[in-house]
């Protein structure tokens, strides 16, 4: 069986899976989207009372969870919509402008 | 075992002895019974399938597709502008390589609105990656029905399958028919086995992922290749059909092909009418000989070139209008194909028929007329011409 993580863009269409068909779950994390981004969330731990109100309202999930606390943005999946920014209760998440990761 | 049944009663007869999983059904002169005679079948508890009632062909073909991914048989009937609805769909089914089979009733595609028959529905659909098997009578509506699933499903084809029939010619017309014992049928078309489907829950499966520019290509020659493919497996499933049928079908027919210098190519009913004009012009001497083309795509250009080699002149002949300016898609498609003979015949091309209009044996004999002038001249005079509209020149 062909996984996702053997196909690249230099692999000849013999080597495919017919009609692209992905047989196996999670293939959209190794996917890089968060290059659309216009603009960045920050994130400020000192200010984050870890809450987790902005987990759930993260349209991608770009926001990773470990041990009961959030960590730093995950960029490669961020579109920088600043929803997050929008419902936090404190001042713990603040857009810049540009896509590029603070 | 013998019976009188229609082009359509006939179809839904297969569909009932294959009992596959899903219908999407959708109404659509003149394919409605289909449908139609199918519901009876799901109410009598006859069949199991899952019969889906939409809003609209693009909903039914989207239930297929569905279906089929998720690891159902499914089907589907419809005419005109239900195929012209599914458009998108056809090409969605074809791309994600899931094996579908389709009864297309032909009929006129609108404008004008028309319920007759004439191919220009399914022509239509022609690029979009179904394979499509054409019937001339009632009797082969039913078989390549059975045939379909056979083809589709085989995992170097994985496409979907168009059976075409004439609209009312063949669809409405009460014609004996020999049909199979349902354990015959249901033991040739088999079960379903995909190697991966929606429901396999041991192995997650995506279907249908956007493809960005370095993998559509590759995709779609995959496609190209599948479509090749299919050639050999119709011929292998035919051959199949035949030892439980006593029944014979290639790519196309050949009718008093021979020694034939002067032939005529067409698809559907209008092979009885010119089977009858090429009888009675071998029976005046004429070397007539007719090509019915059975299968449109995958297209049998390499087998028709060899079939038309020793002819004289050939006259092509399309019961759809395309609009090239440059004759019909069976004309544009033969042509092509002929190109590669060293000695090529003189080649016209025909529309007739749109929208029902009659085409009788004097029509086909006036064809024949035609060719026997150009072989005997060497002149054509105009490639491409129209034949049964009123007109203030002869025309044939």
């Amino acid at each position: 069986m062909i996984r996702a993580q053997d196909i690249n863009e230099n692999s000849p269409w013999q080597d495919l899976t017919p009609g692209g068909e992905i047989y196996e779950p999670g293939t959209a994390r190794l996917f890089n989207t968060g290059s659309w981004r216009t603009n960045t969330p920050v994130f400020h731990e000192e200010a984050c009372k870890h809450c987790m109100l902005c987990i759930p309202f993260c349209p991608d999930s770009a926001i990773p969870v470990k041990d009961g606390k959030r960590l730093d943005f995950d960029y490669m999946h961020c579109k920088g919509c600043g929803i997050c920014e929008e419902v936090c209760p404190f001042p713990a998440i603040t857009m810049l402008t540009g896509g590029a990761a603070k | 075992m013998s019976d009188r049944l229609s082009g359509n009663e006939a179809v839904a007869y297969a569909m009932k002895q294959i009992n596959p999983d899903v219908m999407g059904a959708f109404p659509i002169t003149p394919s409605t019974e289909i449908p139609e005679y199918f519901a009876e079948y799901v109410a009598n508890g006859e069949v199991d399938t899952e019969y889906v009632t939409v809003e609209s062909e693009h909903s039914s073909m989207s239930v297929c597709i569905a279906a089929q991914a998720a690891g159902a048989r499914s089907i589907s009937a419809t005419s005109s502008c239900g195929l012209a609805l599914m458009y998108e769909l056809l090409y969605v089914a074809a791309s994600c390589r899931l094996p579908i089979t389709l009864a297309c009733v032909n009929r006129a595609l609108s404008g004008p609105i028309n319920i007759n028959a004439d191919h220009s529905d399914s022509m239509g659909a022609r690029d979009s990656g179904w394979i499509q098997i054409y019937a001339e009578n009632n009797q082969e509506a039913y078989d390549n029905f059975i045939m379909a699933m056979p083809i589709g499903e085989t995992p170097s084809v994985r496409l979907p399958v168009m059976t075409c029939m004439d609209g009312f010619i063949t669809s409405h017309a009460v014609e004996n028919i020999e049909l199979l014992p349902t354990d015959v049928v249901r033991r040739f078309v088999g079960e379903y086995n995909p190697d991966h489907y929606l429901l396999k829950k041991e192995n997650p499966l995506a279907v249908g992922p956007y493809d960005v520019s370095p993998y559509y290509m590759e995709h779609k020659v995959q496609e190209a290749e599948a479509m090749k493919a299919a050639k050999a497996r119709i011929l292998e499933v035919a051959a199949e059909f035949e030892k439980i049928s006593g029944r014979s079908y290639g790519l196309f027919e050949e009718y008093r092909m021979e020694d034939a210098e002067l032939a005529v190519v067409l698809i559907g009913s209008t092979a009885g009418t010119a089977k009858a004009a090429v009888d009675q012009l071998r029976d005046s001497g004429v070397k007539a000989g007719l090509i019915k083309v059975r299968v449109f795509r995958p297209f049998p250009g390499e087998e028709l070139a060899r079939a038309l080699s020793n002819t004289k002149a050939v006259a092509v002949m399309d019961k759809s209008e395309g609009f090239s300016a440059n004759g019909g898609p069976l004309f544009a498609e033969t042509r092509s194909a002929l190109y590669d003979l060293q000695q090529r015949p003189l080649m016209i091309n025909i529309v007739y028929g749109l929208g029902g209009r009659d085409v009788k044996v004097e029509d086909i004999e006036k064809v024949f007329g035609r060719l026997a002038h150009i072989a005997a001249t060497g002149e054509i005079g105009s490639v491409y011409t129209h034949m049964g509209q009123r007109s203030k020149e002869e025309t044939a």
